[in-house]
């Protein structure tokens, strides 16, 4: 089966019901994505498809094929997913870190489909569990985002 | 008896703590007598070599200048979101005088250079700066001194002459510069000087600044790397289904020949307690160990820590609470039985809280690969490297020198990390690696790690109060009743009382002259362990929660109560007055907020690690269930190093215990947990988080701890909010027990 992933194509030998999960991180190597849960509970595992911010842990490779997928290792060619990085670090977001990918996923897919998003979008988007509790620094980091 | 060396001297060196804290200091002092779970004997070698060398001087161990004159530094303390690889770089190189920004840090080795938590080696107990603050500070000196000297010969002018600016050595009379990395190979060859002059504070660059965090861009772009990220060559991924409760072993497998044929399976095996699968992926690994039907034997008589198959916690937390007696005193003042008998007023209640999960997003991991010169290589996450070498050559039956450790990048930390057996993946590995012959990375489901992981022990404690004419109180008796995790792992002395227990109940500031407060240990069933904040993670919430109590039914508000109580404390009164200041002047309520909800505060006060924090939350009440709006937290740490990761902490202290406060509840049912995901076991979401207001006074007083205080206050700054509002004391958490629909208004 072929894989679309940040623009290249991967010929991936898995079963289909595979989550796309675990072809990113052990097939490919790109462990950038996070499992967090396996359940789509926690939203670490988060990637692009076509744009959309979904959760790779409960997506099967066969649902994908053909479709753009973009990860976190992709995330600085694309010019949301920059601004998202830049403000990231701007307002120190991470602690331990390892639910930013997701969140940083799901705030590029934010800005991708709105551009300038009010308080409720910027909610409704990012849902994404932080054991760390990052969630005030998300929230400035996603309005700064917007504004860059 | 020698096995807690790695971090069982604390005591010797937390003679400068703070008063108030009583954390941990009993039980590693008083850790000598038994020691239990985690006993493990570290080679006579390495005895020797830790006498020989004093932890924290030797430059090479952990400094690296690079030709381009950035730093490779090797901390003691692991990174696992709390900051202290970038804490490390701004306090060695405010001294070493090169910016923290060109530091790149890593997890050291195991090794006596590391000690630095009082001769043994921990990331936990909110320590880490604050004791190796001043010994970072001098090693930082003293290779600045190195490359001085360097620095003299190499341009052939007295070291007096010499000074330095970030990353070189400067000549002012000749106005020659020598870059730190030109120098580092001869200034490495020097003795290391005995006695370095440290930089005056008032001249610090670093130290005390909002330095930006080291790792925030690999963080943020997925490069940073855990040890669920790693690989070695020719890996095999293992997967492991456990037995429903411990104790418990694999017995038959009723379908072995058809999980040996799915896809990628390499092989099957048998491990104390669990059954594992080996195969090309980990998803295929997992999909085969759970598709393996194991009938699982009943534990054997006397088998240690065997799960109960009729436990419930519910009956637990009921024994708990009805459990009769005194107890054991840990604190007596005055005399508050007699004290309680002459009291206008007596006041009582019983409180509980719940097990917790750790719950960490990173689910546990090991890498082990047997080297063909007979050591043992894992890559595992881990808060004390020199216990969990010493426990996996107990396990491999090999010296513990012969065991090569990694550690990662924490996805998490909490308390989770410990040297917990049950709890760790890395035996398994070290096992499986063995069998196979061939390196294996086991990762652990998130549901086997709900079944496994070690829980924030259940604890009830019985209150008892004296109130005077006035209202004022004159007696406080309080008795805890369950198990602390330090008597669980560290030893625990029949007639002695575990701190963990009844840290936050006891060394309380409050003038109340006649005070009683102990313990009546009862075993726990479960596997507990260390959760952030420990014992105060509950004992705050019920101590700070039944003061109002004691206020209320003494007419008295309970925050001018509290600042009457603290009069002869002139560091917690102001604290208690900054929190007031900065949510705008106290006041309890309920009162009406602008978008048309009825609100209150709430305020709590507590001395964690060494740092004291005075908390207020503002909550209303909404479909059934607790808001919480704001939080406002002061903490004193005494003095500091970097104030946005004394703010990020607080933060995230705040949204675990308002996580611990709503939420959070680990139930039992027939031995076995409700929940197995977050599904089941319901985080705090971002929808749920509040905002957070913090400030640092900086007192003076001995440094104290960042990354736990801040936790303690808030469930009882919450629940205190929450009880003027419905108008009923809550003395049970979390609060999504309560239904309250219908109160709000």
């Amino acid at each position: 089966m072929e894989l679309s992933i940040n623009g290249t194509i991967h010929q991936i030998d898995a079963e289909p019901d595979t989550p796309l999960l675990w072809v990113l991180r052990d097939v490919l190597g790109m462990t950038g994505t996070k499992y967090g849960c396996g359940v789509a509970q926690c939203g670490a595992c988060t990637v692009l498809i076509d744009g959309q911010a979904t959760r790779s842990c409960v997506t099967t490779v066969d649902s994908v094929a053909g479709m753009a997928i973009t990860t976190i290792e992709a995330i600085e060619e694309d010019p949301e997913g920059r601004k998202v990085v830049e403000a990231w670090v701007a307002n120190q977001v991470p602690q331990c870190g390892y639910c930013q990918s997701g969140q940083v996923m799901a705030a590029t897919a934010l800005l991708k489909q709105t551009a300038q998003p009010t308080e409720d979008d910027i909610a409704g988007a990012m849902v994404n569990l932080c054991r760390c509790g990052t969630y005030n620094a998300i929230s400035a980091a996603v309005r700064q985002a917007a504004q860059a | 008896m020698n096995d807690m060396t790695p971090i069982r001297n604390i005591e010797a060196d937390r003679s400068h703590d703070a008063p108030l804290n009583v954390s941990r200091r009993g039980f590693l002092g008083g850790a000598v007598a038994l020691v239990l779970s985690v006993a493990v004997p570290l080679g006579r070698a390495r005895a020797q070599a830790a006498d020989a060398i004093a932890p924290g001087t030797r430059v090479s161990a952990f400094l690296e200048i690079r030709p381009d004159s950035t730093v490779l530094f090797r901390s003691a303390f692991i990174e696992g979101g709390q900051g202290v690889f970038t804490a490390m770089a701004q306090i060695v190189g405010e001294e070493l005088d090169v910016d923290p920004a060109q530091f790149t840090v890593e997890g050291a080795p195991p090794g006596p250079d590391y000690l630095l938590t009082g001769g043994g080696r921990f990331t936990g107990g909110s320590m880490s700066v604050r004791m190796s603050y001043e010994t970072m500070r001098k090693l930082g000196a003293s290779a600045r001194r190195m490359l001085l000297q360097a620095a003299a010969t190499r341009l052939g002018v007295p070291i007096s002459e010499l000074s330095t600016e970030p990353g070189r050595v400067i000549h002012a009379a000749s106005g020659q510069a020598v870059r730190y990395g030109e120098i580092a190979d001869a200034a490495a060859g020097l003795p290391v000087p005995a006695d370095v002059e440290l930089r005056p504070s008032d001249s610090f660059r670093w130290i005390g600044k909002p330095v930006p965090r080291l790792d925030v861009r690999a963080k943020s772009t997925g490069r940073a790397q855990y040890a669920i990220d790693l690989k070695v060559d020719g890996m095999l991924h293992a997967a492991v289904q456990h037995s429903p409760r411990l104790g418990g072993e694999p017995g038959t497998f009723a379908n072995e020949a058809d999980v040996r044929t799915m896809p990628g399976v390499h092989s099957i095996h048998r491990l104390p307690g669990a059954v594992a699968v080996l195969a090309d992926s980990w998803w295929r690994a997992r999909r085969a160990v759970e598709a393996l039907q194991v009938t699982w034997t009943e534990p054997a008589a006397g088998t240690p820590r065997a799960m109960p198959a009729d436990f419930s916690s519910d009956a637990h937390k009921e024994m708990l609470k009805s459990t009769p007696g005194d107890g054991i005193a840990f604190e007596a003042v005055g005399d508050a039985a007699s004290a309680l008998n002459g009291a206008a007023r007596v006041v009582e209640a019983t409180y509980d809280a719940p097990y917790l999960v750790h719950g960490q997003l990173e689910p546990p991991s090991a890498i082990a690969r047997w080297n063909a010169d007979g050591t043992l290589e894992l890559w595992i996450p881990n808060q004390a490297p020199e216990m969990f070498q010493a426990d996996a050559a107990k396990v491999a039956d090999i010296e513990p020198a012969k065991v090569i450790i990694h550690s990662p990048l924490l996805g998490g930390f909490f308390g989770r990390h410990f040297l917990y057996q049950t709890a760790n993946p890395y035996p398994q590995a070290i096992r499986l690696a063995r069998a196979a012959g061939r390196p294996v990375k086991l990762v652990w489901s998130r549901e086997e790690e709900f079944l496994r992981d070690t829980l924030r022990p259940m604890g009830a404690v019985r209150f008892r109060a004296g109130l005077d004419a006035d209202g004022l109180p004159v007696a406080l008796n309080a008795v805890a009743v369950g198990e602390g995790p330090t008597g669980r792992w560290f030893g625990r002395q029949p007639d002695k009382v575990d701190g963990s227990a009844v840290e936050g109940i006891a060394g309380k500031v409050y003038a109340i002259p006649n005070r009683r407060v102990a313990q009546i240990h009862v075993d726990d069933p479960a596997i507990i362990g260390f959760w952030r904040s420990v014992g105060h993670s509950m004992n705050d919430f019920f101590y700070e929660t039944f003061f109002d109590e004691m206020a209320d039914a003494g007419q008295q508000d309970p925050y001018e109560l509290r600042l009457r109580l603290l009069a002869d404390s002139s560091r917690l009164g102001n604290l208690l007055r900054a929190v007031a200041d900065l949510s705008g002047g106290w006041k309890r309520g309920p009162f009406g907020a602008e978008d048309g909800t009825r609100r209150a505060r709430g305020v709590a006060m507590a001395s964690p690690f060494g740092s004291e924090v005075a908390t207020i939350a503002e909550v209303s009440l909404r479909d059934g269930g607790v808001v919480v709006h704001d939080v406002w937290v002061a903490i004193d740490p005494g003095s500091i190093v970097n104030p946005a990761i004394i703010e990020a902490q607080v933060n995230s202290a705040v949204a675990l215990g308002l996580s611990s406060a709503l939420l959070e509840e680990v139930v039992y049912v027939d031995g076995v947990p409700r929940a197995r995901n977050f599904d089941a076991y319901p985080i705090l979401p971002p929808d749920r988080m509040p905002r957070v207001h913090v400030r640092i006074v900086e007192s003076g007083a001995p440094m104290g701890g960042i990354g736990e205080p801040g936790l303690p206050g808030v469930p009882p700054a919450v629940v205190n909010a929450a009880s003027v509002l419905t108008g009923q004391r809550i003395r049970s958490l979390p609060l999504s027990k309560l239904d309250l629909k219908g109160i709000e208004g």
